[in-house]
């Protein structure tokens, strides 16, 4: 079995999940993790399958996407082993006018302290930008990373919080 | 916040809630009535990325006239607004630590002081978090899941007499409370979401 990233992104309406979905239980592609939206009124679906070889996944696919309207793309992809060292988890949030480059230069601010994004999501409602990301520190970064986003946030003129993930568990 | 309260009827301190439910300390608010500060005029609402929302509002003088009216306008311009659970000072413009609350036809509330307003409120005792979707009418389109003390106390001065109460609260009044104090600091909700997937686009607005 091959690990496959695929992605399907494209004009929203009922039945896109169904339709890649039954494409791939079809060929034996089993859905591992998936993460799939609306973004902008676009819908996009993000996947990893273990199934058979790409181009056979792709060629499937590809009748889905004869009207134009939907993007597909399957890649082979090198199965992780074991996650990532986990840091501190914290969760950033920007805010501010819209304008090029936040998002370049506060996630800039947190790799330079080795800072890992886990998650990002980014709204533009109106003239109001906003960034939310879940983010590993290295332990004891949280304070150098804060000043960092500080610097960056008065260069942008956006707000910026960093705060400790809510981690409470049953 | 912004869940639905319109048509709310101010429970007196001390009076019964509607729908049985808990009663305000009474007189929490020394028997302070809204109709104190006089008629207000409603003040246009400013949305975010607008800078009065993230800077720390300046402390008040809650006898000054100046301030009275504002608390007046903040009661006027809420009860105005569709869903208008509380407003606070820089929400009209005005960078400083004075807001208004009314929770009592919400139907999560349970503890209910009627309207008031506060200035130069702080919390000084919270406990029992739980996370709660809020949203706001100076982030009209979107909402969050934010994590709040469902029990407070709060300390703060009235407009006009400037008599310092405390009062303690929980349920919806606590979270708005904490909103609205949060406002006077400069913060918005979206400084508090707890994760990536806790913003959503607002369908409706009420």
């Amino acid at each position: 079995m091959n690990e496959l990233a695929i992605t399907v992104i494209g004009h929203d309406r009922p039945g896109i999940v169904a339709d890649v979905a039954e494409v791939l239980a079809g060929l034996g592609a089993n859905l591992t993790d998936s993460t799939m939206t609306r973004l902008r009124g676009h819908f996009a679906m993000t996947l990893i399958c273990n199934g058979p070889a790409a181009a056979g996944v792709e060629a499937a696919l590809a009748p889905l996407c004869a009207d134009g309207q939907l993007l597909a793309t399957v890649r082979q992809v090198r199965p992780e082993t074991g996650a990532a060292p986990a840091g501190e988890p914290y969760v950033l949030s920007v805010h501010g006018a819209d304008r090029l480059g936040i998002v370049a230069a506060v996630t800039r601010a947190l790799a330079a302290a080795g800072g890992n994004v886990t998650d990002l999501t980014t709204r533009l409602s109106g003239a109001l930008y906003l960034v939310v990301a879940e983010v590993e520190l290295p332990a004891g970064a949280a304070e150098q990373v804060s000043g960092r986003l500080a610097e960056a946030a008065e260069r942008l003129g956006v707000e910026v919080t960093l705060r400790p993930a809510d981690t409470d568990l049953l | 916040m912004s869940d639905r309260a319109e048509g709310a009827t101010p429970t007196p301190p001390g009076g019964s809630g509607p729908d049985g439910r808990g009663d305000a300390p009474a007189g929490a608010l020394g028997g302070w009535r809204v109709e104190e500060l006089g008629g207000g005029q409603v003040r246009p609402v400013v949305r975010a990325p607008d800078p009065v929302l993230s800077r720390p509002g300046a402390r008040v003088d809650p006898t000054d006239a100046e301030v009275v009216r504002l608390a007046a306008d903040l009661v006027a311009t809420m009860r105005v607004s569709p869903g208008c659970v509380g407003l606070a000072a820089p929400q009209v413009g005005v960078g400083l630590q004075v807001f208004a609350v009314d929770v009592a036809a919400h139907p999560k509330a349970a503890t209910v002081h009627g309207t008031f307003v506060l200035c130069n409120a702080e919390v000084v005792e919270a406990s029992r978090w739980k996370a709660g979707r809020e949203g706001c009418m100076s982030v009209p389109e979107l909402t969050g899941d934010v994590k709040r003390a469902g029990r407070v106390t709060v300390r703060g001065q009235l407009p006009g007499s400037g008599a310092e109460v405390t009062l303690c609260t929980d349920a919806f009044e606590a979270r708005a409370l904490q909103h609205e104090i949060d406002h006077c600091a400069g913060l918005l909700f979206l400084d508090r979401v707890g994760g990536a997937h806790a913003v959503y686009q607002r369908k409706v607005y009420l």
